[in-house]
């Protein structure tokens, strides 16, 4: 009996480890940027391209900063989703319009609809570096001082944006 | 004659004009890579050391994704500006954490990653290494019986006797 329990208990915990390692989600990785200053950038906007937004004009609202682009197919997946989000007008969303042609962009936009304050042109991706972004789309919570309060790596759904987003958006709103 | 010497002269010239631009696109294409063979060597030698994370068991080095590209182009250019292999290394852990290093530094959150494996190997000695020390003991303190102790002698004699 004593010689059959130590292996078990073993086991048992190797299978413990697993099954929790089952659970994790390697490809979303935790940003170091979340509870920092979001980086400092100035971009031209999509389809205005002589007028240009900077971090220090975002600065005294919450908003959120959704990176897109019109190659992403996971970006049309949330789609609607973010459509939805700024019917309610519970918070301004702006969009990161990463390493696109601005001509794709509009066309994208205009066909799908757009729920953006604006879009800012990132055509080389360096504010996406600077962001850390390394899959789009992503999606980052800014409060009124300029930190980012969280980051959604992927599409957004629903389920996220009411059990996650929103919430921390009144929170911060608040 | 003259006609068909006019024909084949054009001919020639176009064929010449082909084969130019074609050596053109192939130089186009082949001049990042040796553009200074120095500087890639110190960005792939950084590289190496990084992560990918849109693939991520690749190194930033291996990697063709679009953010790889881009990633290395931001190591040229930082080194270009003098920035050290260290300062590099932190611009990525800055913006990506310290999972981008594929060697991480020890600290606090790393320590069990960088002694776990011997901790275990250390555990799992000590305890195969105790478990033989007792079935030593426990097989020498075994006593025989009289019968048992008689029944050994004689089997060994009999096998001894054989030679």
């Amino acid at each position: 009996m004593k010689r059959t329990t130590l292996p078990l208990l073993v086991f048992g915990l190797l299978v413990a480890l697993m099954a929790a390692g089952l659970t994790l989600r390697p490809t979303e990785v935790p940003s170091p940027l979340v509870g920092k200053p979001a980086p400092a950038f100035s971009l031209p906007l999509l389809g205005a391209p002589e007028r240009s937004l900077s971090a220090n004009d975002m600065l005294g609202k919450v908003w959120l900063l959704n990176v897109w682009a019109s190659w992403c197919t996971a970006c049309r997946l949330e789609h609607p989703a973010v459509l939805d989000a700024a019917k309610s007008g519970a918070v301004p969303i702006y969009g990161l319009n990463y390493k696109d042609k601005p001509a794709d962009a509009l066309r994208w936009l205009d066909r799908l609809g757009n729920p953006y304050v604006a879009s800012l042109s990132d055509a080389n991706g360096l504010v996406g570096i600077d962001f850390g972004v390394y899959g789009v789309p992503e999606t980052f919570v800014i409060d009124k001082t300029g930190v980012i309060r969280h980051k959604v790596i992927g599409p957004l759904t629903p389920e996220t944006l009411r059990d996650t987003v929103m919430p921390l958006v009144r929170k911060l709103d608040g | 004659m003259a006609r068909r010497g006019r024909i084949s002269r054009w001919c020639w010239q176009l064929a010449l004009l082909l084969f130019g631009l074609g050596g053109l696109a192939g130089a186009r294409e082949a001049q990042p890579l040796v553009a200074d063979p120095e500087m890639e060597a110190r960005v792939m030698a950084i590289a190496a050391e990084l992560r990918c994370l849109v693939c991520q068991n690749e190194t930033l080095a291996a990697s063709q994704s679009a953010l790889a590209v881009d990633l290395r182009k931001q190591i040229e250019q930082q080194l270009a500006r003098g920035a050290s292999a260290q300062q590099v290394r932190d611009y990525m852990v800055d913006r990506y954490g310290q999972f981008v290093l594929f060697r991480p530094a020890l600290n606090a959150s790393t320590i069990a990653l960088w002694f776990g494996p011997f901790a275990i190997l250390a555990a799992v000695l000590i305890a195969w290494f105790r478990t033989l020390r007792s079935n030593a003991r426990s097989a020498s303190d075994v006593a025989l019986t009289d019968a048992e102790s008689e029944r050994a002698r004689r089997l060994l004699q009999a096998s001894s006797g054989l030679h």
